[in-house]
C-alpha cells in the first residue's frame, strides 16, 4: 500500500474562488473536479497536484444553487463543469466554454442528480 | 476581414478509431478556433456503482478502456484496498507492474500505427501493429485474455507467471526491442515523417501545465510528471526516467512514446529480475467506509479514480477522470493557428480514448 497523504479542506461557496486563486498563484495544476450526491445535497471536490502534492477542496451545495466557474483560472475547467452541468444538473456560472447541455448527451436527463419526472424528460 | 467558415471534423472520421467531434472556425486553411464536442458514446459506467457490489466493479471498471484496461481495474482496486487498508502482497505488485508495462507496450504501439497512418505510411503502420501482437500474445499467455485481463483483483491478482515463463518473457522481450529499434528509427528519423510532424501541434510548457494536459502530451511540452514516479505498484522499487522532450509539437510527442517503449522493456526486466517469491493475494473482508482519489500512469497518463464508499457493499461514488478528458483543452489550444490539413495528426497526436472518456 502506497498511501498518497490527500489533504481535504471543506470550504464554503463564497470561498471557493480566492481559494482556487491562491492554488494557481503558487503553482499548483487542476487535476479534476468532480460531484457526489449525497442525499439531497452535492459535494463537489476540486483537487490540485503540484509535485505529487494534492489537495482538495470541498463545497457543498443543494441543486439549485449557483457554483461559479473557475474557468477564468484553470482555462480547461469547462470540461469538468460542463460534465458537472450535465449529469448532476449543477448550475455553473460563467463558463468559459458553455455548451449549454450538450456536452454529455444522455438519454436521461441529469442522470446523476436529482429524479426527474417522466413527463418533464426532454 | 477574412471570411469565417465552420467546418465540422468528426465524429466519423478516417483518423478517428473512436468519435468526437471538433467544430473548426477557419479563415482561408487556417484554424482559429476548435470548439470540442464528446459525448456521443456515453455508457454510464460510473452509474452502476449502485447495482454492482464493489468486488464486482472491478470488471466494469476494466472494461472503461479497451486498451488501457489493465490499468483501469488496477487503480480500481488500489482505491479500494487505500480506503480498506489492506496490504497487498509483494509478488502481486510486481505483477501488477509487469502486466502495467506490458499494456503500455501494447497501447503506445498500437498508436504508433495508428498515428503512421494518419499521415499515410501504411507499410509502418502495420509493422508496428505486428509487433503488437507478440505483445498481445504474452497478455493472453499470462492473463488468459488479450484485451481484457480479468487478472486484478482487490487484495492481489488472480494469476500468478512462473518463473520458467518469466524467464522466456525476458527473452522474448530481448527480440521485441531488437524490433522496435527497427520500428522507432523509422518513426525518428525518416525525412518525410519529421517534415509532416515537426513544429506542427505546438504546446508550449507553460500551456501545457496550466490547461492540465496529461502524459506524453504533457511530457513532450517538457513537463515531467510521471505518476510512476509516486512508487505506486512496485515502481518504487525499480529505476526508471520519464522520457520528456521539449519541443511541444506531434515530433517530441511521437518521440516521448518511441522512448517510453524502451523504459517499459527495462522496468520489466528489472521486474522480472526482482520479483520475490511468496502469495499472489490477501483475502478481503467487509466494506470499504471512507474515500481516496487513487492515481496511475496510463499510457495516455494520469488516471484518477474517485472512489467513496458508505461501509455497504455498494459504492456512494466512483468518478473516473481520465488522461483523455484532461488533454482536450491542450488540443484545442494546439489547433489554434494549425493548418486545416494538419488537423488530423494534431488530433492523434494527443492518442485520443474517447470511450475512456465518456465513461
Amino acid at each position: 500500500m502506497t498511501t498518497e497523504e490527500q489533504l481535504t479542506t471543506s470550504i464554503e461557496l463564497g470561498q471557493l474562488i480566492g481559494r482556487v486563486e491562491k492554488f494557481k498563484k503558487e503553482g499548483y495544476r487542476l487535476v479534476q473536479v468532480n460531484c457526489t450526491k449525497i442525499g439531497e445535497v452535492y459535494e463537489i471536490n476540486y483537487s490540485f497536484d503540484k509535485d505529487f502534492v494534492f489537495r482538495n477542496l470541498r463545497i457543498t451545495v443543494t441543486g439549485e444553487t449557483e457554483v461559479p466557474s473557475i474557468s477564468g483560472m484553470y482555462w480547461g475547467a469547462f470540461v469538468y463543469e460542463n460534465e458537472m452541468h450535465d449529469l448532476f444538473g449543477i448550475q455553473v456560472k460563467g463558463m468559459n466554454i458553455d455548451f449549454k447541455g450538450n456536452f454529455i448527451r444522455t438519454s436521461i436527463r441529469y442522470p446523476f442528480g436529482a429524479a426527474i419526472p417522466k413527463g418533464e424528460q426532454p | 476581414m477574412t471570411k469565417q467558415i465552420i467546418i465540422p471534423f468528426g465524429p466519423q472520421h478516417p483518423v478517428l478509431p473512436e468519435p468526437i467531434h471538433l467544430d473548426l472556425v477557419l479563415e482561408d486553411e487556417m484554424v482559429v478556433e476548435a470548439i470540442p464536442s464528446i459525448g456521443y458514446i456515453h455508457r454510464g459506467f460510473e452509474k452502476l456503482v449502485e447495482k454492482r457490489e464493489f468486488t464486482e466493479y472491478v470488471y466494469v471498471a476494466e472494461r472503461t478502456c479497451g486498451i488501457c484496461s489493465f490499468i483501469h481495474g488496477l487503480t480500481y482496486c488500489q482505491g479500494i484496498e487505500e480506503i480498506m487498508k489492506v496490504e497487498v502482497p509483494e509478488r502481486a505488485l510486481y505483477l501488477r507492474t509487469i502486466w502495467s508495462e506490458y499494456s503500455r507496450l501494447h497501447s503506445h504501439l498500437l498508436w504508433l500505427g495508428l498515428f503512421a497512418d494518419s499521415f499515410g505510411f501504411e507499410n509502418l503502420f502495420m509493422n508496428a501493429w505486428r509487433i503488437r501482437e507478440r505483445i498481445l500474445d504474452v497478455m493472453e499467455q499470462t492473463t488468459g485474455g488479450r484485451v481484457i485481463q480479468g487478472s486484478c483483483k482487490i487484495g492481489g491478482v488472480r494469476r500468478d507467471i512462473n518463473g520458467e515463463k518469466l524467464a522466456q518473457m525476458s527473452k522474448d522481450l530481448d527480440s521485441i526491442q531488437q524490433e522496435l529499434e527497427e520500428l522507432t528509427n523509422v518513426f525518428l528519423r525518416d525525412a518525410s515523417i519529421k517534415h509532416r510532424l515537426k513544429n506542427v501541434g505546438v504546446l508550449s510548457r507553460d500551456d501545457a501545465y496550466s490547461l492540465g494536459a496529461a502524459g506524453p502530451t504533457a511530457r513532450g511540452s517538457g513537463v515531467a510528471i510521471d505518476l510512476r514516479k509516486t512508487g505506486y505498484a512496485a515502481y518504487g522499487k525499480l529505476n526508471f526516467q520519464p522520457a520528456v522532450e521539449s519541443d511541444g509539437d506531434c515530433y517530441a510527442r511521437c518521440m516521448v512514446r518511441c522512448r517510453e517503449l524502451f523504459t517499459s522493456i527495462d522496468l520489466i526486466q528489472q521486474a522480472i529480475r526482482k520479483i520475490p517469491d511468496g502469495p499472489t493475494d490477501v483475502k478481503v473482508t467487509g466494506a470499504p467506509d471512507g474515500e481516496y482519489f487513487t492515481r496511475s500512469e496510463q499510457p495516455r497518463g494520469e488516471l484518477v479514480h474517485y472512489l467513496k464508499g458508505n461501509g455497504t457493499k455498494f459504492l456512494v461514488r466512483s468518478r473516473i477522470r481520465t488522461p483523455t478528458l484532461t488533454n482536450i483543452p491542450p488540443l484545442v489550444k494546439m489547433l489554434q493557428g494549425c493548418e486545416l490539413a494538419d488537423v488530423p495528426v494534431i488530433v492523434l497526436s494527443i492518442d485520443p480514448c474517447i470511450s475512456c472518456t465518456e465513461r
